[in-house]
């Protein structure tokens, strides 16, 4: 189908995409649900990465657009906006860049702004605005399938005309119309009028003004799709929307845990089987050997394990949101989190707190209140992220007896595993509480959630997101975790004796454990434990590789498996304590960096830490304590 | 939770978004609320002089969904009681 495209009243051959670029620095700009990032992705595909301004918090994507010609376009994606008016960061954000305000970053030649075109009256206010900007701008009317399909209609002709730029109907789900940008990246630049533009404080004229401007182009909108609405007929009833509700969040669980855990164990299978290769060909007993088998694969590979479970929990995460059904989770849940202080909103990030803290608290970019946001960020480290997986597997399994407790399905250790997630569930909200009846009261806040039409969710755009987050993930994996892999290693190998490493008990890693021994034995905790405690604060999961290593030099243990060996460290009590601690202690660098980067301060993770690591520090000797009493 | 728009003036009972039913609509007239928080409803198209329905009411009735220029847009009651409309008596109820 062929979609006119209109520069100022001419109409250029579609084909023509050859001839060479005359914009080197393109900025995307549009509202949310728009469908920027679905343009953004098909037009960049794997050629994009994050980006972020210096001084804010704020992250876009950059990309190259390749013309046929082989010439490389760069595109910056915004963050979405639904005016220029710079009082969120978001939009100073996008105002900055769009003046060339912001340092470090180029001002861009052009804009491409993405619009629905199911919703131009709202949309084409910020068409305004951006075009009195008077930077050559392309006007993409996106969605146009559904405007298509629900009866709507629109030309862009007129509309062209009466905007003063290239305006083209697309859809950037199906690739419709896309060739309208090529087009405009190689056309000579058209510097729009100024245009007769209405009083943008006024948003009634504003309004009449787009709508004015919609019916020159003999705008109409499509119907809300039946579908949705009978969706949300069922999704938000009264009494199913809680249901569906509870079984989704169910389902979310069941996905990662069933599907995840085989993935995970096959992925340590094959690499314990490299490890056994590597120790083949390298020279037996050497130190290189043991510096390549020992501190960096096992290191390495001790993370690489969670790899399939955090993918999951971003697809299905991804899948929720891109349909439309996370808007509608955040709308349900309002009310649950309207009793500890929160608001619907914070929802999305704590339930993706569970697959890791991470990107959890980079989604509470959605939050508007700044208060809100931080006590969301405050308590996202508190769920149950995958890391403390593996810790929790293993010390349950080491120390706590399998009896059934609620038939043959439920026993002792799944209860226990839940008794964790409720414990940090718990402590979350108390937190939450906490924090705003007191530093964190908010006034005039908002609960203000638009609903999108539901969506099916496309493949290219969850795979680009799961490829950036696979990527940070092992980016992490590569250089923290690996580093302390490596400097755990060196203080088992040293100090050197006559050529050869020391034992276990002169090592200088036994020297650093005997030192803080003091202050963790009243939780039950031996030097060993303390060690792999240390190593934990770069990232949880460390210290099943430290406990690893710690065990794998020492000859008296070397041959049990690191179950068995744990046994000599701790008892009962002592791992329940551990467990307790790990429930409730700040013991990731990525979270405290992210933090940072997101509240733009050290006051935030600094207060953070010591509030986990107090409170983590407390519980577990409590929990020693009352184990003592009730099991020794 | 401490919620407080009613210091920036009170709206009259019995003309607000809040007393419509689920089926009613009305007509925008008047927001009584910070200036940032009405610019962000105007932006998402709760514009004065636009017809506003009461989509459907969310499980435990807050928040609910209103319907307004061909977008839909969850909101608590505690802003929807901010929000003074001129309720259109005889208005249909929207087929659903």
């Amino acid at each position: 189908m062929s979609v006119p495209v209109s520069i100022l009243g001419t109409i250029p051959n579609p084909k023509v995409t050859h001839g060479s670029a005359v914009f080197k620095t393109v900025a995307v700009v549009g509202p949310p649900n728009a469908g920027k990032t679905t343009l953004f992705n098909r037009l960049t595909g794997l050629r994009q990465k994050v980006g972020n301004f210096a001084g804010v918090t704020v992250e876009h994507h950059i990309g190259s657009f390749r013309l046929d010609s082989g010439e490389e376009v760069s595109l910056i994606d915004l963050p979405g906006v639904y005016s220029l008016n710079p009082k969120s960061e978001d939009e100073k954000v996008t105002v900055d860049v769009l003046n060339g305000e912001m340092p470090g970053a180029e001002r861009p030649d052009a804009i491409i702004l993405v619009l629905d075109s199911n919703n131009l009256n709202r949309h084409l206010v910020l068409a305004g605005r951006v075009i009195a900007l008077g930077l050559p701008t392309l006007v993409l009317l996106n969605m146009a399938d559904e405007l298509h399909k629900q009866g709507g209609q629109i030309d862009v002709l007129p509309l062209a005309r009466q905007l003063g730029t290239a305006v083209a109907l697309v859809s950037a789900a199906t690739g419709e119309g896309l060739h309208a940008v090529a087009n405009f990246l190689v056309a000579t630049p058209q510097f729009p009028e100024p245009l007769e533009l209405p009083i943008f404080g006024d948003p009634r004229r504003c309004r009449e003004w787009a709508v004015r401007m919609g019916s020159e182009a003999s705008y109409r909108r499509g119907a809300t799709p039946e579908w949705t609405r009978r969706l949300d007929s069922i999704f938000l009833h009264k009494l199913w929307g809680g249901v569906i509700f509870a079984v989704v969040i169910v389902a979310v669980f069941q996905t990662i845990f069933s599907l995840g855990q085989p993935a995970s164990d096959l992925l340590q299978r094959l690499l314990d089987q490299v490890a056994v290769l590597l120790t083949n060909v390298l020279p037996a007993g050497s130190m290189i050997s043991s510096l390549l088998v020992n501190g960096v694969w096992k290191g390495a590979g001790s993370v690489l394990v969670f790899l399939p479970q955090i993918l999951l929990l971003f697809l299905v995460i991804g899948i929720l949101e891109d349909s439309g059904y996370l808007a509608r989770a955040a709308v349900i849940s309002d009310k649950v989190m309207a009793k500890v202080g929160l608001n619907g909103k914070s929802f999305i990030p704590l339930l993706s707190a569970y697959g890791c803290a991470v990107p959890a608290i980079m989604a509470t970019r959605t939050i508007e209140n700044k208060r809100d946001r931080i006590a969301t960020i405050l308590i996202a480290p508190f769920m149950t992220c995958s890391a403390r997986l593996p810790v929790y597997t293993m010390v349950i399994a080491a120390f706590i007896p399998n009896r059934p407790v609620l038939g043959p399905v439920v026993g002792t250790r799944a209860v226990a595993m839940l008794s964790l997630y409720v414990l940090g569930f718990a402590m979350a909200v108390a937190t939450a509480k906490a924090l705003k009846s007191s530093v964190l009261r908010s006034k005039d806040v908002a609960f203000i959630m638009e609903l999108p039409p539901y969506r099916w969710p496309l493949w290219k755009s969850l795979s680009l997101r799961l490829m950036d987050r696979a990527n940070a993930f092992i980016f992490r994996a590569g250089t923290v975790i690996l580093g302390v892999s490596i400097l755990l290693w060196a203080l088992t190998y040293l100090p050197m004796h006559n050529g050869q490493p020391p034992q276990i008990a002169d090592s200088a890693i036994s020297k650093i454990g005997h030192f803080i021994e003091p202050a963790i034995r009243p939780l039950g905790f031996n030097w060993k434990i303390g060690v792999g405690l240390l190593s934990s604060f770069a990232a949880r999961e460390v210290i099943i590789a430290t406990m690893g290593t710690l065990h794998g030099v020492d000859p008296e243990s070397h041959a049990m498996a690191l179950q068995q060996a744990l046994k000599s460290d701790l008892t009962p009590a002592g791992a329940i304590a551990l467990l307790v601690f790990f429930a409730f202690a700040m013991q990731c660098m990525s979270t405290m960096a992210v933090v940072r980067r997101e509240t733009n301060s050290w006051k935030w993770p600094i207060l953070q830490f010591l509030y986990m690591t107090t409170v983590a520090y407390v519980a577990a000797f409590v929990a020693y304590r009352v184990t003592l009493l009730y099991w020794s | 939770m401490v919620f407080n728009f009613m210091k920036h003036g009170v709206t009259q009972p019995g003309h607000t978004l809040c007393d419509l039913a689920v089926g009613e609509s009305g007509i925008l007239e008047d927001f009584n609320m910070p200036q940032s928080i009405a610019e962000h409803l105007m932006n998402l198209g709760f514009v004065p002089g636009l017809e506003v329905l009461v989509a459907r009411s969310g499980p435990g009735g807050n928040p609910r969904v209103y319907r307004v220029d061909g977008t839909e847009v969850a909101l608590r009651r505690d802003l929807s009681r901010c929000i003074a409309v001129r309720p259109l008596i005889d208005a249909e109820p929207e087929m659903r």
